[in-house]
């Protein structure tokens, strides 16, 4: 790897932290019990999603950034989803005065 | 090493341990009101790493609409929501914990072996740099002009669901009891934030 002797960031390392936010992100997930927080867990997930595409759009593709178109909608459907998903959060809270994860099991089998 | 590269391997270290820290104390912290202020700065972390990748416009609007818009949405309906609540405890929440810490510890294993690797396609084209906010201008109007039109009808599908979904008259009777749902009843069975002021 030539990253020790240049010292330029390599493309390895942006999809490196993409991975860690990744799965900082999904253990978030299973584990909150609180509902925003497991929104929250999802924008993690999405922002990971997005720094493998600029990397790959900055390094691989550098001249019709592809990636960043991608990115963009990303970006926005992230903010359709968070809208919506704090819609369902009030509505659910309105109807079961509480967040808590494990008390929304209307649909357990 | 010149000082250009050596500054941008900083500037990348930086944001990155901002970045991971972040996430974590998002996930980890046990008050909810500092996890969205953190993830606030994670979002901003991650447009600084745009900005190291020459994405100024993907930079700016990183920050116009997660930060500017989701976050503060989040920190809205954390106001909404914050009632203090005791959560009752449930079996096996550490056994579940690590179960599913190890689950996430082998995925991110496995995708850096993925990472370390893979034989990327290095060097690729060279990049455009500041001319990318033309680029994408171009795209969103040529070959990208269908997903852009969607995307509009997407959010204004968003916009019209999520003032549906958070009226207040929708549900009249409970889904499970069948008893009717009084909403103002909800409210104030709950002592009022700002209780009123004694008139002089």
């Amino acid at each position: 790897m030539n990253f020790f002797t240049t010292g330029q960031v390599p493309l390895q390392a942006y999809l490196l932290v993409a991975a860690f936010l990744f799965c900082i992100g999904i253990w978030g997930l299973i584990n909150s019990r609180n509902a925003v927080r497991v929104l929250m867990s999802i924008e993690l997930m999405l922002n990971a999603v997005n720094i493998n595409l600029m990397a790959f759009s900055s390094y691989l593709d550098g001249d019709l950034i592809r990636g960043q178109v991608f990115t963009i909608f990303v970006i926005t459907v992230a903010a359709a989803e968070a809208a919506v998903g704090l819609a369902i959060l009030l509505s659910l809270y309105r109807n079961r005065v509480t967040v808590d994860m494990e008390r929304f099991n209307l649909l357990r089998w | 090493m010149t000082f250009a590269i050596s500054t941008e391997l900083i500037c990348f270290l930086v944001l990155a341990a901002v970045v991971v820290v972040g996430a974590m104390a998002v996930v980890l912290l046990e008050n909810i009101v500092y996890s969205a202020f953190l993830l606030g700065g994670v979002f901003m972390a991650v447009a600084g790493l745009y900005l190291l990748l020459n994405a100024s416009f993907v930079a700016a609007a990183q920050v116009l609409v997660y930060v500017g818009a989701v976050n503060v949405l989040i920190i809205f309906a954390i106001m909404l929501v914050n009632k203090r609540e005791n959560l009752e405890p449930i079996r096996g929440l550490q056994v579940r914990r690590l179960l599913s810490g190890g689950v996430c510890l082998s995925m991110l294993a496995l995708l850096v072996r993925v990472v370390a690797l893979t034989d990327w396609a290095l060097p690729g084209p060279p990049a455009i740099g500041e001319e990318a906010t033309a680029r994408i201008g171009e795209h969103l109007f040529t070959d990208y002009l269908l997903p852009f039109e969607l995307a509009s009808v997407l959010l204004l599908m968003a916009m019209i669901g999520a003032i549906v979904l958070a009226r207040r008259d929708v549900l009249v009777q409970d889904v499970v009891t069948g008893d009717p749902v009084s909403q103002g009843l909800i409210e104030k069975s709950q002592p009022p934030l700002l209780p009123d002021q004694p008139t002089s």
